[in-house]
């Protein structure tokens, strides 16, 4: 029966397939994992893989997983106990978190600001002012002329996306009833780096970490116009999943990971890191210094 | 359209020089997808089966949700597999979240329906001369059906090809159960919608030209165990 000779070895190809795969992905040695839940401005920087490389050398025992999701998603993850970590950028989110008993401190290790860009016309002339006084301008230029200033934001409960909410309610205009759901306010859905791109295509301002719009800046034609102040302040910290919640969490990973980007070697490359490949510093180590004010 | 060529070519180059990262990812994705359709398939055609030689009460209802599960939306799969796998649901103890073995799960479960149901389609296409031709000829019951299982394998053949193709094809379980972690839970769809999001179009075609590949290969193959 060569028909039934053609099928078995097509069987045998399909099985054969799947156990070396199996094999290969399964890992031979026992390794221990740290699975890491981070907001996508960190990953879409591509700062996470350098500083995996250089923990890793030192841990080879270890292996180190993203997960990127949004500031909320994240800690979303960590009160599930299905991340061993989180590292955030949204204070007040992150004090909850660690208040109802989901992570044990906060260990911020670096800064940088959020930049409100827009279209190079500048329609709704935020250019020379600062977040919240650009924020009302836009909402007011947005309100009398939907179809030439739009807005695009997260809207996905991240860490900037909370920022931009409370920059609303701050300057002066009630988030609720004037800005969600009007014509030209856009919420995306989705990480930083989708969100930037969404903004460029419809030449829409957007509040983006500088980390991501740096990162992004060759393919897109925003311009930053509001880079400076409090209120534009963006720090991020990592915190460890309590391990007397869930017992299945890798704390003692958490705590590797946590000091070596804390150490001299984990903040030079922090500090270091895009001045090659973008010209310019995206994060400014923060260790061992108190939380920056302005 | 300047771009799209070139990314065109640079996706070729990426091919050609098979690229180390594309490779693992195209491997991982191939992995985790027949995995899912040799374990749905190892359920579905005994219950299609099942399904196809019993005659029972609600049959036709049966038959119904089946073909209905055919379009059971992967985001939706993925959102109940994640609520099942996360650690504080009821299979948290497996710890199965952003593991290969969480994607496989999901798969399998997205895919047994269409299993399933065309299973018992294949089965219906044989007449049923067949069948009473060979208990005629004094085959017992379990003979009758092997003999029919026999008559429609081209027919089943093409029902576990087309479950393959919706598993390697998804995002939403990949997503968000996989957590489209580099070098461990990144697939072929995860990867391609990441790097278009980055910009980084040249990567992305260079996967959907994988895909399709694959897509391609496998027709090949099934032609080939067709012919006479």
């Amino acid at each position: 029966m060569e028909r039934n000779t053609k099928i078995a070895l097509l069987a045998v190809i399909i099985i054969a397939i799947v156990a070396i795969a199996g094999l290969v992905f399964s890992g031979f040695g026992q390794e221990q994992t740290l699975k890491i839940a981070t907001t996508t401005s960190l990953e879409d920087t591509g700062l996470l893989p350098v500083l995996e490389a250089a923990f890793e050398k030192q841990n080879p025992n270890i292996d180190v997983q993203f997960i990127a999701a949004g500031t909320g998603q994240a800690l979303e993850y960590g009160k599930k106990g299905d991340v061993d970590l989180v590292m955030v950028h949204s204070k007040t989110q992150e004090e909850q978190f660690i208040k109802d008993g989901y992570g044990t401190q906060r260990y911020v290790f670096a800064y940088n600001y959020f930049y409100i860009v827009g279209p190079a016309s500048d329609p709704a002339q935020i250019n020379g002012t600062n977040a919240t006084e650009a924020f009302s301008r836009i909402s007011a230029a947005g309100a009398a002329n939907p179809d030439q200033v739009k807005f695009v934001s997260r809207g996905d409960n991240s860490g900037t996306n909370t920022r931009e909410i409370q920059l609303w309610n701050k300057s002066g205009t009630n988030y609720n009833t004037t800005v969600q759901g009007q014509s030209w306010y856009i919420e995306s859905g989705k990480g930083m780096g989708d969100t930037l791109n969404m903004a460029n295509e419809k030449s829409a301002y957007t509040l983006s970490d500088s980390g991501t719009y740096l990162a992004y800046k060759g393919n897109i034609t925003l311009v930053p116009y509001v880079t400076q102040g409090k209120d534009l302040l963006n720090i991020y910290s990592m915190i460890p999943v309590n391990p007397e919640k869930f017992s299945n969490v890798n704390y003692n990973a958490s705590m590797k990971w946590v000091d070596f980007v804390l150490s001299t070697e984990g903040q030079t490359i922090v500090g270091n890191y895009g001045k090659e490949k973008y010209g310019q510093q995206l994060f400014i180590p923060l260790a061992g210094q108190p939380e920056p004010t302005k | 359209m300047n771009e799209i060529i070139n990314a065109f070519f640079e996706a070729i180059h990426l091919l050609v020089t098979l690229d180390p990262e594309v490779m693992e990812i195209t491997l991982r994705t191939l992995y985790i997808s027949i995995t899912s359709t040799v374990i749905a398939a190892l359920i579905a055609v005994p219950v299609g089966g099942y399904i196809h030689f019993r005659k029972f009460r609600g049959k036709r209802t049966v038959i119904n949700i089946i073909q209905t599960l055919y379009s059971m939306p992967t985001v939706l799969v993925g959102l109940l597999v994640f609520l099942l796998i996360s650690n504080q649901g009821p299979l948290g103890d497996l710890h199965l979240l952003f593991t290969p073995g969480g994607m496989i799960m999901g798969q399998t479960i997205l895919v047994l329906p269409i299993i399933t149901g065309f299973t018992i389609l294949a089965l219906s296409g044989v007449k049923d001369e067949i069948r009473d031709l060979s208990l005629s000829l004094g085959a017992s019951e379990f003979q009758a059906i092997q003999t029919i299982m026999h008559e429609a394998k081209y027919a089943l053949l093409g029902a576990l090809i087309l479950g393959f193709g919706r598993a390697i094809s998804e995002v939403g379980v990949a997503m968000m159960i996989g957590g489209n972690i580099r070098g461990y839970t990144r697939v072929i769809t995860t990867t391609m919608s990441l790097e278009t999001s980055k910009g980084n179009v040249e990567l992305s075609i260079a996967l959907g030209i994988i895909l399709l590949a694959i897509a391609l290969i496998i027709n090949l193959v099934l032609n080939y165990v067709q012919e006479k």
